[in-house]
């Protein structure tokens, strides 16, 4: 069974469409990944997924079952987002903590701590940052506890948008191998937005080009190590990450 | 290099706090004609700090001091917070590292951006109106038209790095600092907007401070690099000679980077205990 | 006391109330740092020690009356002099603190909580939700706040229960006001996504999520309208809608006082002096305030 199946999605925001006709497929334990243009629709494209945005038509089915975008049932617990922007998405006054309580005590799940101590260990965050506040940390540690927050509930599914693009380097690094970490012991599959090919290339099997709103290509890793894409589009995003690398 | 634009001496940042006074940049030196000079290091080194300071931007209880702390002739250490705001913006100005933080949520793309225009010209609707929608293009944005309508929440993460970078460039400045400018670009917009950035450069003789940490970026657009961690200059070099660092934190961070054609199953990662600041 | 101290300001807290203790003490050490407002806050904390202890403190009854010592300046006897009725004027302003003291915290705990609520369930909804609350909020900032609270004096009948709740009807639109600024600058944040995801309610994000962020603007704007609310009292005791004689009101005793002020200018100026030191002194705390809970100023690891 697939994970994600999304078919002819069309998504608008007051009635402005930003995405159009958009297909594709996620098998279950496969990590997928959308890249493209800025501004061409990936963010847009996993809120939808996750219920933040509901003005779409088309469909999408969420391991087999399809979604209704007013009658939404919760999938907190079969699916979790990480944000771009670790400064953005941890609550200012709460503590790590609390804030990885929180999902617990919403969905009723008696627990004492365990699961907050053992999900602050699965993302390598000493125990000493467990009631630190987010201003306490720098940013690579506060995506880690995004990170954990977002495993709180066990989900199968996350989408990940743009997990390490305000990261430096060495702490991306640490992401990543983290990220692949952790598909490998839970099984997750991963829907994953960047803009960095080298990314892909590492925690990946297939990719989705975006451009304006459309996937213009849907291409597998070993096309993007050779370089061998299709569309003109893809082409030019390998050349010029390629230029780019000093290495 | 003819004239030097920024010279600094033994630059400190110093923030009190409850358990004693730390010092997050710690007495670094360097100058800066106009060219393009790059501050790489890893989160927390100090790079957004230094930028900051050199705008006198730092919050108190901050604190900046200086040896030596000159912008073309003028010195920074004795310039007042009311001289500092003039040269702010108009001289020296800063595209900060997070956009959305830095856009007032409340004011739509439109509005900000003319705000800018027009503490530096007086402009009639109309014209105020087409310079907004220029600069949009310039920054390569879809769709001016309609993005100039949106508020900060509604655009991408990024077209909220392009906007901040257009309205930094609107006063023309001598010295432009950009913290992180383009992270949140894909490749083929972000050579666009730094190719941008570098043509205003030339053309109008500026002087930039690109912060960093993506070395492949730093190597393409500065011609100088400093290596920044815990504070300190590490390295500094040519940027077209940046492989061939020496120090073992600059090879980390290259290292650390992934490959288009990946086949490692694990990144090397930088050993922070020989490091370890906080 | 240095292993306590280490405890407290520990960067890794290893417990809920360490945290909790560490942050409280922290804002402390700052409030220590700023000389206004601890100024600020030993005012309020005189006021309230006078309010509890009114009865050990105060030589004579506030209300007994001793006609034949009326009108008498400050003296070792009477340290603020008597008044028209021979009423000890020391004793009348330290008995009075405790109804300045009630009316500004109840009308605070009426109208910040009420204010609050409604400026934050407009700002996260928005929309017609929005349309319809600040519609209603509007109406009642577009009138004078003085004249609103004697419109509803005069419906509910003179005497101070009423009078607090008047003040207090006219003091929420504006708190509401500000809490939905403060909303609306993050209502779109990704922290709130975030929670949206985890499967929270509405009532669980606004309350958990979205009220705690307000409410620091709120306590230093309510601390800064003190001033504000123990003069509105006033300005209602003077004209006989507020505290009913013989209550030792402050503002009502300066409007008694008036009839002697050129004569025997204690008797107005006393109580008077006393509305403008606990002003100032609610005024100084909430600057202070405003420094202390702002948390970039909390101080980094
Ligand atoms: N709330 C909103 N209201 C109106 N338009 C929106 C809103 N959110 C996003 N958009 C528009 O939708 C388009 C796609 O945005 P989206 O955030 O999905 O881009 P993206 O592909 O994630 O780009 P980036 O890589 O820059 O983050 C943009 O043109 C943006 O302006
Ligand atoms: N108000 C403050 N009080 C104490 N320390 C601070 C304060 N603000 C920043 N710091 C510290 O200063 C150091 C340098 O921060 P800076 O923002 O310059 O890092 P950076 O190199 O720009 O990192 P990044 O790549 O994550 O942006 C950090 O260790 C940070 O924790
Ligand atoms: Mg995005
Ligand atoms: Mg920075």
């Amino acid at each position: 069974m697939s994970a994600i199946e999304l078919n002819n999605l069309n998504i608008a925001y007051s009635s402005v469409q930003v995405v159009h006709g958009a297909s594709l497929t996620v098998e279950e334990g496969e990590s997928f990944a959308l890249v493209g243009e800025s501004g061409s629709g990936k963010s847009t494209i996993l809120k939808a997924i996750c219920g933040l945005n509901d003005e779409w038509t088309g469909e999408i089915k969420l391991y087999g079952e399809k979604v209704d975008p007013r009658k939404r049932a919760d999938i907190s617990r079969i699916s979790q987002m990480v944000f771009q922007d670790p400064y953005g998405s941890l609550h200012p006054r709460k503590t790590v903590d609390t804030t990885l309580s929180e999902p617990l005590t919403i969905h009723g799940i008696k627990d004492n701590g365990d699961r907050v101590v053992e999900m602050l260990n699965a993302v390598g965050l000493d125990q000493r940052y467990r009631f630190r506040f987010p201003h306490q940390m720098s940013g690579g540690q506060r995506q880690r506890v995004a990170i954990a927050r977002a495993l709180m509930l066990k989900p199968k599914l996350m989408l990940l948008d743009e997990p390490t693009s305000a990261l430096d380097v060495s702490v991306q690094a640490e992401i990543l191998n983290l990220l692949k970490q952790l598909r490998k012991d839970q099984n997750l599959t991963f829907l994953l937005v960047t803009h960095d090919l080298p990314v892909v290339s590492f925690l990946c099997d297939r990719l989705a080009v975006m451009k304006k709103g459309k996937i213009v290509e849907i291409a597998t890793r070993d096309q993007l190590a050779k370089g061998t894409f299709n569309e003109p589009y893809s082409q030019e995003l390998y050349q010029a990450s390629k230029h780019e690398h000093v290495a | 290099m003819s004239q030097k634009l920024l010279e600094v001496e033994d630059l400190r940042v110093t923030f009190p706090t409850h358990q004693g006074d730390v010092e997050v940049v710690k007495g670094i030196s360097f100058d800066l004609g106009r060219e393009r000079l790059a501050i790489v290091g890893e989160s927390g080194s100090g790079k957004s700090m230094t930028g900051r300071a050199i705008l006198k931007l730092i919050r108190s209880p901050g604190r900046v001091t200086a040896k030596k702390f000159v912008f073309d002739g003028i010195d920074l250490n004795k310039q007042s917070e009311r001289q500092m705001r003039k040269l702010r913006g108009a001289r020296i100005s800063m595209v900060m590292q997070d956009p959305k933080f830095s856009l007032n949520p409340v004011l739509s793309i439109e509005d900000q951006i003319a705000e800018a225009l027009r503490t530096h010209q007086t402009l009639t609707r109309k014209e105020l109106d087409e310079k907004v929608l220029h600069m949009l293009e310039q920054v390569r944005i879809n769709d001016p038209a309609r993005v100039a309508k949106l508020y900060p929440h509604e655009v991408s993460g990024g077209m909220g790095q392009r906007i901040m970078i257009a309205m930094m460039l609107i006063p023309e400045p001598d010295l432009l600092i950009a913290d992180e400018p383009t992270s949140a670009l894909d490749v083929s917009v972000q050579a666009q907007v730094l190719d941008l950035i570098d043509n205003l450069i030339r053309e109008k003789g500026m002087g930039l401070i690109l912060i960093s940490h993506d070395l492949n970026l730093v190597a393409n657009y500065a011609d100088r690099v400093l290596v920044m961690n815990a504070g300190e200059i590490v390295e500094q070099r040519d940027a077209a000679d940046l492989q061939n660092a020496t120090h073992p934190y600059t090879q980390g961070l290259l290292n650390a980077m992934p490959r288009l054609d990946e086949t490692r199953d694990e990144l090397p990662t930088l050993d922070r205990t020989q490091w370890a600041a906080t | 006391m240095s292993n306590m101290t280490e405890w407290l300001l520990s960067d890794s807290p290893t417990s809920k109330g360490q945290a909790f203790a560490g942050r409280t003490w922290r804002m402390w050490l700052s409030l220590l740092g700023n000389p206004l407002a601890i100024t600020g806050l030993i005012i309020v904390v005189v006021l309230v020690l006078m309010a509890a202890f009114a009865p050990l403190i105060a030589p004579y009854s506030p209300i007994g009356q001793d006609l034949e010592n009326r009108l008498l300046p400050p003296s070792w006897q009477h340290w603020m002099g008597t008044d028209e009725l021979g009423r000890d004027i020391f004793s009348r302003v330290v008995y009075g603190s405790r109804l300045t003291l009630m009316i500004v915290l109840l009308v605070a705990a009426i109208s910040a909580p009420i204010g609050l609520v409604i400026g934050a369930i407009s700002g996260y909804f928005g929309g017609w939700v929005d349309k319809v609350m600040m519609g209603i909020t509007d109406i009642f900032l577009s009138m004078p706040k003085l004249i609103m609270a004697l419109a509803f004096v005069a419906a509910l009948g003179p005497g101070i229960e009423n009078a607090i709740i008047a003040i207090a009807i006219t003091a929420w639109p504006a708190y509401a006001r500000i809490a939905r600024a403060e909303t609306l600058t993050f209502r779109n944040a990704e922290f709130i996504d975030a929670i949206k995801l985890q499967g929270a309610s509405p009532a669980r994000i606004i309350i958990n999520h979205v009220l705690p962020l307000c409410t620091s603007s709120m306590i230093v704007r309510v601390t800064l309208d003190m001033a504000g609310i123990i003069l509105t009292a006033a300005g209602l005791g003077f004209l006989g809608l507020g505290a009913q004689p013989p209550l030792p009101e402050w503002g009502a005793m300066i409007s008694r006082g008036r009839a002697f002020i050129l004569d025997q200018w204690w008797v107005a100026t006393m109580p008077g002096f006393a509305i403008i030191v606990v002003s100032l002194g609610f005024c100084f705390l909430g600057d202070g305030l405003r420094d202390i809970l702002d948390p970039k100023n909390e101080g980094k690891s």
